[in-house]
């Protein structure tokens, strides 16, 4: 592969420019207002969530429709565990905030190797009826257990000031990029490659495919249940409707439209569905109220495929520095 | 012992129901290897084509064999021809794309189907019309047998007896027996690939059209998004059964009915949706063929 040094093979400069960016994003945000700085945390963890799937969806090329269900799973760990529990003292509070978030992925995480060893080996197709089927357990249990508030919802949920907040919300949607960007790049992205392109060869070459599968799996899933826990801070409340079916396919949405193996087709992917229906809401005026965001999705999503399966940007990446990009070969 | 053969009807009936929507899964996963999510919405637009259909020829003013049987056609005239549509202008444009991609457009058109029914339904649940008049058959001790669990079981017995005729001894059944065997080798026998799966996607949903009405007729009420379930549930007698199978989805629709009824009524009726999952994660695990399929081992 590259033995040269590069700008994206640099893990301190990536470290340095995420750092930076997390600050400059919160810094610019200070001066909007709150619907505005909404939006934003809602682009990182949707950013989180995108990229996340994308390693299962897009460079696995598995199929998994549950992403709201680790979401959710990060989410409720991550906020029962702030109003229980904080290791560091009141003057150090904000330290406990990374914690939260690490348990919720660290809890998504384990979800995700219970669902995905049973489903991962067999064809891809199980994975998605088992994930959906999984993400409505959830709901349903979340709305069932009074411990976590049920139906009510939870509230009162510790989260940062604001430009704490920010802060720390895009500094894990950078190390999320970050992270599964080297991670798509080294030997193990390959392999993830390998099983996409044809399961039988990348066998052949002495890949556990089972295997890659599982942790491509486990890993995506503590990304979604941090993104989980990160949403509860932000938002300080929760409630199972959030966590629904339409949820997961927002992310699918995401990626699909992004392009499937191509992250930062992903973060495009995430800003532009974070921002359309926002930017669409005038329009229900004239619908007479009626939703038709998941109706022009769903019909976005066929078109897509029938029309431009690759997405926006395909398997490319907006910035391809030196890594050149494998050819796939074949069919 | 008479609570448990009660049970034991209920669920036989639930069975036949989820045995026919999962005949449509089996059907269209053997000739085009492609889970049809949207095959319950297929059926979700049964059931309302029946309540329309049924409402506007005002057939509750007599109700009767006659009204039955005019509901169930009109159904699975719009099951048949929403089918076709489905497969024309979705997955004909696919079929040689990539499995994933038809996968995601199966999601696609299943959502668009649910989201498309609530703003053209309303998201609020109607009320099926009472096409036929309920009556108790037969009662011996807390054994009930009304009329409405017979119809449901013939119907049932009878679209699945003339499936089996059409697929077992006709030219065209002969035809999709060899496009599910082999894609490539039925077109090279100049069979019209094309043709095949456009008449398995009719069949398909006419059975689902057939069990959106007799469900409809037991349980009135519908909405837009009551596919999903029933759906799921019949997709995981496919998969019980062995997908690919006729004989395992009707046996496998029969068992997940059963077990349905059965933890329903002895263990705890919060456990019915979780069955199936339970269940399916169960089959993944031990045997993934399915009770009835054979493994069959990938060839480069």
């Amino acid at each position: 592969m590259n033995d040269k040094p590069s700008l994206t093979n640099n893990m301190f400069v990536g470290w340095v420019f995420v750092i930076a960016a997390a600050f400059a994003v919160a810094l610019a945000a200070m001066g909007l207002n709150a619907y505005v700085q909404q939006i934003l945390f809602y682009i990182a963890i949707n950013i989180m969530l995108a990229t996340s799937l994308n390693l299962v969806n897009g460079f696995c090329g598995q199929f998994s429709l549950g992403h709201a269900g680790f979401m959710a799973v990060g989410a409720y760990t991550g906020a029962m565990l702030s109003l229980k529990f904080a290791p560091f003292p009141e003057n150090l509070g904000i330290l406990n905030f990374p914690i939260y978030v690490i348990a919720g992925g660290l809890a998504a995480a384990a979800a995700g190797f219970l669902v995905g060893m049973p489903s991962l080996r067999l064809r891809g197709d199980y994975l998605a009826i088992v994930t959906l089927g999984f993400g409505e357990i959830i709901r349903v249990t979340v709305l069932n257990t009074e411990a976590v508030g049920g139906a009510r919802g939870l509230y009162s949920i510790p989260g940062n000031t604001d430009f704490a907040a920010c802060v720390h919300v895009y500094l894990w949607a950078g190390a999320t990029i970050l992270l599964l960007w080297r991670l798509v790049h080294s030997s193990y992205g390959r392999a993830f490659m390998s099983v996409r392109e044809d399961e039988i060869a990348a066998e052949c070459m002495g890949i556990n495919t089972t295997s890659i599968k599982v942790k491509a799996f486990i890993i995506s899933s503590f990304f979604a249940g941090a993104a989980g826990a990160l949403f509860a801070q932000t938002t300080n409340s929760l409630n199972p409707a959030t966590f629904t079916f339409v949820k997961s396919v927002d992310v699918v949405i995401m990626v699909v439209l992004g392009g499937m193996g191509s992250l930062s087709g992903s973060v495009v992917g995430a800003i532009l569905v974070t921002i359309l229906p926002e930017a669409l809401r005038p329009l229900q005026a004239y619908t007479g109220g009626v939703d038709l965001r998941m109706v022009i999705y769903s019909l976005a999503l066929i078109l897509l495929m029938i029309l431009r399966p690759q997405g926006l940007f395909g398997s490319r990446e907006w910035v391809q520095f030196r890594f050149r990009r494998p050819r796939a070969t074949g069919s | 012992m008479e609570e448990f053969v009660q049970h034991l009807l209920n669920g036989l009936n639930l069975g036949a129901v989820y045995a026919l929507i999962a005949l449509g899964y089996t059907m269209v996963y053997g000739v085009l290897q492609l889970i049809n999510f949207a095959h319950s919405e297929v059926y979700m637009v049964g059931a309302f084509a029946g309540f329309y259909g049924a409402n506007f020829l005002r057939l509750t003013d007599k109700p009767g064999w006659g009204a039955f049987a005019l509901t169930l056609l009109m159904s699975v005239v719009v099951c048949s021809v929403l089918g076709l549509c489905i497969e024309r202008f979705a997955y004909r444009p696919l079929r040689n794309a990539p499995k994933l991609n038809a996968l995601i457009t199966a999601i696609g058109v299943s959502l668009f189907l649910q989201f498309a029914g609530q703003v053209v339904f309303g998201a609020t649940p109607q009320f099926f019309p009472q096409v036929l008049e309920d009556r108790t058959l037969f009662q011996a001790g807390a054994i009930q047998i009304q009329l409405f669990d017979v119809t449901i079981l013939s119907v049932a017995l009878i679209a699945m007896a003339g499936l089996h005729y059409l697929i077992q001894y006709t030219r065209t059944g002969m035809a999709i027996r060899a496009v599910s065997f082999s894609f490539r080798s039925a077109t090279l026998m100049g069979i019209n690939v094309n043709g095949v799966i456009a008449v398995t996607f009719i069949i398909g949903s006419s059975l689902a059209g057939i069990a959106a009405v007799l469900v409809a007729l037991k349980y009135p009420k519908i909405d837009p998004l009551m596919g999903m379930l029933y759906g799921m549930k019949a997709f995981v007698a496919a998969v019980l059964g062995g997908i690919g199978n006729f004989r395992g989805a009707v046996l496998g629709g029969i068992i997940m009915g059963l077990s349905e009824e059965m933890v329903v009524a002895y263990l705890s009726s919060s456990l019915r949706d979780a069955l199936a999952f339970g269940l399916l994660i169960f089959i993944l695990l031990v045997r993934p063929s399915g009770l009835l399929g054979q493994m069959k081992v990938e060839k480069v």
